[in-house]
């Protein structure tokens, strides 16, 4: 299987380096990149489903919030995002089915307080490889 | 050694107008920490907002200045109250992080037989780490009163005396804060963390004043020679973040609409006088009161922490609140520029007001003296207090540096602390160190930052702050 996502190491977050053959991949990718930062992703269990429409203005503003709709669902809800798929995806709006779990202390060990996504430096770029994003966390 | 550098003296150095630069970049620092591989990219920063609309005089930068995302982390800039922008991002989403230092009436001698007993009860009782709750839960009717009224919220639910407000910057209240302006979101995420302290570089310390170096100053400051203190640094919590994130999100849109072409998106932002503008100021107000309302609660919590452990009564501690200090805000001030007096917005990203002897923004107590300045240094070495001046005023928007400054990343830290007891270290150093998250030790190490002593000796050199005394930890709460 090809490399999914990368952690870029920044003096004072972390960053994400993500890959992807088309963009329903990379946003994938990227939300299940975002949840192995704050715990092990393989004690996350699909127990409901949400829909998200999630709008933007250019590929990395949809990305950029994308992301922050996924970590409020953690900072605001204390779900955890099992995987996520898509039935809707362009530049401007994409519609989303999100598989979540409730957080559980006994379950659930967080590696990693994810306080935002920000915006520096965020690139969405499609090239001749597939689909890239590089993003930004604050910590 | 990065050739856009002029340097100018041995405390500051120039980044010489060019491009799309509305003013130069001037960045205080010394010879050994700015020819450093990461200054590199801060550097960048500095140049990236000296292109912001309605910057005046300089883009800043103070010696403990590091990678932010669009702003860089001991940034400041002014802006024209009339022509100028304002950015979250330069005013990060912690928005007043900040830190307040409280001086007791006892001595070193005092605490150590029961200082295991007292780091103990502040850790237990003072809740801390990942999404912390505390144990006020607000309604969103007694929440919005917080965000309006800051520190004299706290105040009237009894955490606290009539002279903490006063040492307070700002009295612990930006006045213009409208609760109708944050979203449902944030409400949500404020109901619940008040009197927290959060995690990551956050931390609650106590400490003994090691050294004296201005004797007249230290006293109007009610500080001696081996008196033990407490220190508490955090800040708006959640509510500060989504607050940020929302305007961000928003003006990221509007910036696009105004036509303002940015080196990048995390330097969103509006115009001063607009709607836009005027709604962030009114939102990020409110997370200011917010987070000087938690330092009150903490503050008070401490001094209960105190009085139990020690047996003692609150006249014989006798806590008194030194000084409260933003380190994340926006605001508008009045400063004299090219000879005319003029009505700003200053940025404050990680660097501290240092107002001079006279100035009507320091409080009567302190008036003849200068504003108190708070540095907190890493855990392991000494944190110091300094003094505000008029050359601040001059030169920097009465501003100053914040702390020591990262240097190794959260991940290089943890990699550089593998196979090492950090809290076994510091313990050798007699420092006792509690904590919460499992990897906070590691990546708060105090190998991962610089040296506080240097930053403190470039501000002190340039004559933007003047040193008032060193502290020296005893015991730390870190989140």
């Amino acid at each position: 299987m090809s490399e999914k996502y990368r952690i870029i190491d920044h003096t004072a977050d972390i960053g994400l380096h993500v890959f992807g053959a088309d963009p329903q991949d990379l946003f994938a990718n990227s939300a299940l990149a975002m949840f192995d930062i704050i715990t092990d992703p393989q004690s996350i269990e699909a127990v409901d489903t949400l829909t998200l429409t999630v709008k933007g203005g250019d590929w990395p503003d949809l990305m950029v919030n994308w992301l922050r709709e996924l970590l409020y669902l953690w900072s605001g809800k204390q779900l955890l995002v099992a995987s996520t798929r898509f039935t809707g995806i362009s530049e401007r709006e994409l519609i989303a089915a999100v598989t979540v779990d409730r957080y559980d202390p006994d379950r659930h060990k967080i590696k990693t307080e994810i306080k935002a996504v920000t915006y520096h430096q965020i690139r969405v770029d499609c090239r001749a490889t597939g689909w890239q994003s590089r993003i930004i966390f604050d910590v | 050694m990065n050739t856009d550098l002029k340097k100018i003296d041995d405390y500051h150095w120039k980044v010489p107008r060019r491009g799309s630069m509305r003013v130069p970049g001037i960045i205080y620092s010394s010879a050994a920490m700015i020819n450093r591989p990461d200054q590199k990219e801060p550097i960048r920063q500095v140049v990236n907002v000296a292109t912001l609309p309605g910057i005046l005089k300089a883009s800043l930068a103070m010696p403990d200045m590091h990678w932010g995302y669009g702003f860089p982390i001991g940034g400041v800039a002014a802006f024209d109250w009339d022509t100028g922008i304002v950015s979250p991002g330069g005013v990060g989403y912690d928005i007043n992080c900040g830190v307040r230092l409280a001086a007791t009436s006892l001595e070193e001698k005092d605490v150590r037989p029961k200082l295991a007993d007292l780091v103990d009860a502040l850790f237990r009782d003072i809740p801390s780490g990942v999404g912390s709750k505390g144990s006020l839960k607000l309604s969103v009717q007694e929440e919005k009163k917080v965000l309006r009224q800051g520190s004299r919220w706290a105040l009237r639910q009894g955490f606290g005396r009539d002279n903490d407000i006063d040492r307070t910057e700002d009295n612990g209240c930006l006045p213009h804060a409208d609760p109708e302006l944050v979203s449902r979101r944030a409400l949500e995420r404020g109901q619940k963390q008040l009197g927290t302290l959060g995690s990551g570089n956050h931390f609650l310390e106590v400490g003994v004043v090691q050294e004296i170096f201005d004797s007249d100053v230290a006293r109007m400051f009610g500080l001696f020679e081996g008196q033990v203190t407490l220190m508490i640094h955090c800040g708006s919590r959640g509510f500060g973040y989504q607050v940020c994130d929302d305007f961000l999100a928003s003006m990221t849109r509007h910036v696009q609409k105004l036509g303002i072409d940015l080196p990048d998106r995390q330097l969103a932002c509006a115009m001063i006088r607009s709607d836009m503008g005027q709604r962030y100021l009114g939102a990020m107000a409110c997370a200011a009161n917010y987070a000087w309302a938690n330092r009150q609660v903490l503050l008070h919590r401490s001094r209960e922490v105190f009085q139990r452990v020690l047996g003692i009564g609150p006249r014989d501690l006798d806590m008194q609140l030194v000084y409260d200090v933003c380190h994340n805000i926006a605001k508008k001030e009045t400063h004299l520029i090219d000879g005319v007096m003029r009505e700003v917005c200053v940025h404050r990203k990680g660097a501290t007001r240092s107002f001079a002897p006279g100035h009507a923004g320091v409080c009567d107590a302190y008036r003849s003296v200068g504003q108190p300045v708070i540095i907190p240094g890493d855990m392991g070495t000494f944190s110091y207090v300094l003094v505000g001046t008029e050359k601040a005023m001059e030169k920097t928007f009465g501003s100053t540096c914040h702390g020591a400054g990262r240097v190794l990343s959260r991940k290089a830290a943890k990699k550089a602390s593998k196979g090492r007891a950090i809290h076994r270290e510091l313990e050798d150093k007699g420092i006792l160190v509690r904590w919460t998250g499992r990897s906070t030790l590691a990546e708060e190490m105090p190998d991962a930052y610089k040296d506080v002593s240097e930053v403190v000796n470039v501000v002190h050199g340039a004559g933007i702050s003047r040193k008032v005394a060193k502290l020296r930890p005893l015991g730390v709460v870190k989140g």
